[in-house]
């Protein structure tokens, strides 16, 4: 059912994506290009979240799909159809995250964590295998898309996963997914296929990454596996979200900005102090803002709604 | 207390940043640079780039500055870390470009870090004179960023060099057919490995041994004992700095000394010279230099006691030519103006004066004469082979690590 409510919402995040979207208009240098890392973890950080807010499994696993998808455009850019590569990369992703997901979400708490963590090392060693056997070199991505494309493409990305966590949000897999996440035995035994819904919805943020790395490769032109697949990418994105938030389908956004505004005055201030940056976002998120931003505005509404009661 | 001192501290630093970003008096150049001071690179960075970087902003300034046609102008170096990420290196370019307005870039370091900016030199216009830029892929990529430009030279002629001083060693009789082949199992290293092993088949060579190892591994014993085992005249790693140390350490705990005893990056820095000493006696790697050209001699005297550490005996002195040649460009046209520079850089016909000899452009902005295979001889590592340089000396067969 669709309510007024849900008509208004839907109204507003379209105007804000049509906004952003405007964009390039505006600034097509330095504002564009931190805003085109904005979109970027927007869309990683929202997916991620539509994962992990809902059953509490921290996934670190981010770089390796993302890695992946920047392979995907790598290797097919020249000789497949352009438009063609994100999907390959999502059908890919989506394999390989019901893979690990059927051997992995069984496990609970940590051993996840630590398997998603190890899974972006194993990927990258086993493309790097391939590349060994097959005597395959570095990538040249080298192509006419500029960063106003990827931004563009970027939006586009971020509005269709917005829709599918509002729809999700509604669905029958969204109220199955809150419910693991409160308590899995119960879940379990109220007749809800718990490593299923999972599976889906981790497929689902698989997909993503693999896609936005994707559409990102030609950025960065020369594709070799230690920068693809980074494990501080897969840092950042949970940093970013649990500081935004993941109670809410905004959440994530509420933390990309001012995370990123805030990484790059530091890079431009005090370049040396980057990493002492995030290892005190994250004593912060967890003394101080535990729901991140959205905890803090639930917070802060409900005292306001009992003042003005 | 401590608390204080650390806000006071962050402040004065701010403070200090806003107002170098702040200032632009008329006679100033403002050079940016960004490269990484943090991430897998900084090490590497921290040898090479920035020391060279650095020194090159300071003697100029004490001489004076550049000289523009409205008169002399000092050097402004704003410098910033690129965290080894290819998104922070787009990101500094930008942000030198557009909020800093520098009038000229340094190329960042690495060839990955290199390609990551090159849009952003390319469309703002900024001449990218890379000195650690090493690739194949000349020919596109001067077609796609016109304003790039190559000092270091080209992966495929530094692994074909290597093999051919092989080819040669074996044709004067001094070394016998068989070769041991390790590389690190990432691009660089595979690429470096497929071309030297086709060209040592080419010419007679029997690979006894060939095997890869994974980036970052830690156990190298069992490589060097099977390297070993197959009992090679000549053993060639496309090594990484981690594993150029560490193949050189386990060689020397097994006693395994062939008569060539190759290993690729980091081996040409100073620091492996420190580390091993006397032992280091004829071990071989990509680059070298000639020592005994005057105006290397001065480059590493002043490096040394400017940065405290000697040049490394490869890319630090293309990371300065790199300077130079931006300098004599400038100074030739008079102007500051990019647009002015970009052409008289592009400009074939030009030649530029540098630490490293005589440096021109061809049609595909790459510089033909470099350093491509080096050895190390009496504390210094000398190049034993090269394109177009002068002052090669003979290659030495390595005697044993005593």
């Amino acid at each position: 059912m669709i309510t007024l409510r849900d008509i208004r919402n839907l109204l507003l995040a379209a105007a804000a994506l049509g906004l952003a979207a405007l964009l390039p208009f505006y600034d097509s240098g330095y504002i564009l290009s931190i805003a085109t890392t904005m979109a970027m973890f927007t869309v990683l950080a929202t997916s991620w979240a539509l994962f992990s807010g809902p059953t509490h499994y921290i996934s670190l696993s981010t770089a390796a799909f993302f890695g992946l998808g920047t392979f995907v455009t790598g290797l097919g850019f020249q000789t497949l159809p352009r438009g063609r590569l994100p999907l390959i990369a999502a059908g890919i992703g989506a394999v390989l995250a019901a893979v690990v997901g059927l051997v992995t979400l069984r496990l609970s708490g940590v051993y996840f964590v630590i398997f998603t963590l190890g899974l972006a090392e194993l990927v990258r060693q086993l493309v790097t295998w391939v590349q060994n056997r097959t005597g395959q070199r570095g990538m040249y991505v080298l192509t006419s898309i500029t960063e106003r494309d990827i931004y563009w493409q970027l939006i586009g990305l971020a509005a269709l996963v917005f829709l599918l966590g509002w729809l999700i949000g509604r669905s029958r897999l969204g109220f199955a997914l809150r419910i693991i996440g409160n308590d899995e035995t119960v879940a379990k035994h109220s007749g809800i296929d718990t490593a299923m819904a999972k599976i889906v919805l981790f497929m689902n943020s698989g997909a993503v990454a693999a896609v936005v790395g994707a559409l990102l490769a030609p950025r960065y032109i020369y594709i070799e596996p230690s920068t693809a697949f980074a494990p501080i990418l897969s840092f950042q994105v949970v940093i970013m979200a649990l500081l935004g938030g993941t109670g809410r389908l905004w959440g994530p956004l509420a933390g990309v900005i001012p995370f990123t505004i805030l990484w790059e005055f530091i890079s431009r201030h005090a370049p040396n102090q980057t990493l002492l940056l995030l290892g005190v976002a994250f004593l912060l998120i967890v003394y101080v803002l535990p729901g991140g931003f959205v905890g803090l505005y639930d917070r802060l509404r409900r005292r306001f709604g009992a003042w003005g009661q | 207390m401590k608390r204080r001192n650390l806000i006071f501290g962050a402040a004065t630093v701010a403070m200090m940043a806003a107002s170098i970003t702040g200032a632009a008096a008329q006679d100033v150049i403002r050079l940016g640079a960004a490269a990484p001071k943090t991430g897998p690179l900084a090490g590497g960075a921290d040898v090479t780039h920035w020391p060279a970087v650095r020194l090159w902003v300071h003697q100029t300034n004490e001489a004076g500055g550049l000289q523009l046609e409205s008169g002399p102008a000092l050097i402004e170096l704003i410098e910033y870390d690129d965290q080894t990420n290819p998104q922070q290196a787009i990101q500094a370019a930008q942000r030198m470009a557009t909020q800093d307005r520098v009038d000229f870039m340094v190329a960042p370091y690495s060839t990955g870090l290199n390609l990551a900016a090159a849009p952003i030199f390319s469309q703002l216009g900024y001449p990218q004179i890379t000195g650690t830029n090493v690739t194949n892929q000349q020919p596109e990529l001067s077609a796609q960023f016109p304003g790039m430009f190559f000092v270091l030279g080209r992966t495929g002629v530094m692994a074909e060099d290597t093999a051919r001083v092989l080819v040669d060693l074996r044709e004067a009789g001094e070394i016998g057919n068989r070769v041991a082949l390790v590389n690190v199992a990432d691009a660089f290293g595979i690429e470096m490995a497929g071309i030297s092993r086709a060209v040592l088949e080419e010419n007679g060579f029997e690979i006894v041994y060939q095997t890869s190892y994974p980036l970052g591994t830690q156990d190298i014993a069992p490589i060097i004992d099977g390297a070993r085992a197959a009992n090679p005249d000549a053993f060639i790693a496309w090594s990484y700095p981690g594993d150029t140390f560490a193949l050189t350490d386990q060689a020397i705990i097994q006693n395994f000394a062939p008569k060539v005893f190759f290993t690729a990056v980091a081996t040409a820095f100073p620091s492996y010279g420190g580390r091993f000493g006397a032992q280091a006696e004829g071990v071989m790697g990509m680059g070298g230099v000639n020592p005994d050209d005057p105006a290397f001699a001065a480059f590493a005297a002043a490096h040394t006691e400017f940065a405290g550490q000697g040049p490394d005996f490869w890319a630090s002195a293309d990371t300065y030519a790199t300077l130079e040649i931006l300098w004599q460009a400038i100074e030739a046209t008079g102007s500051k103006d990019r647009a002015v520079v970009m052409e008289y850089l592009q400009d074939n016909s030009n030649s530029y004066e540098t630490v490293l000899g005589p440096v021109q452009f061809n049609e595909m902005n790459d510089n033909e004469r470099y350093w491509t295979v080096g050895q190390w001889q009496n504390g210094v590592f000398r190049g034993v082979a090269s394109r177009g340089r002068d002052g090669v000396s003979d290659v030495i067969l390595k005697d044993g690590w005593d």
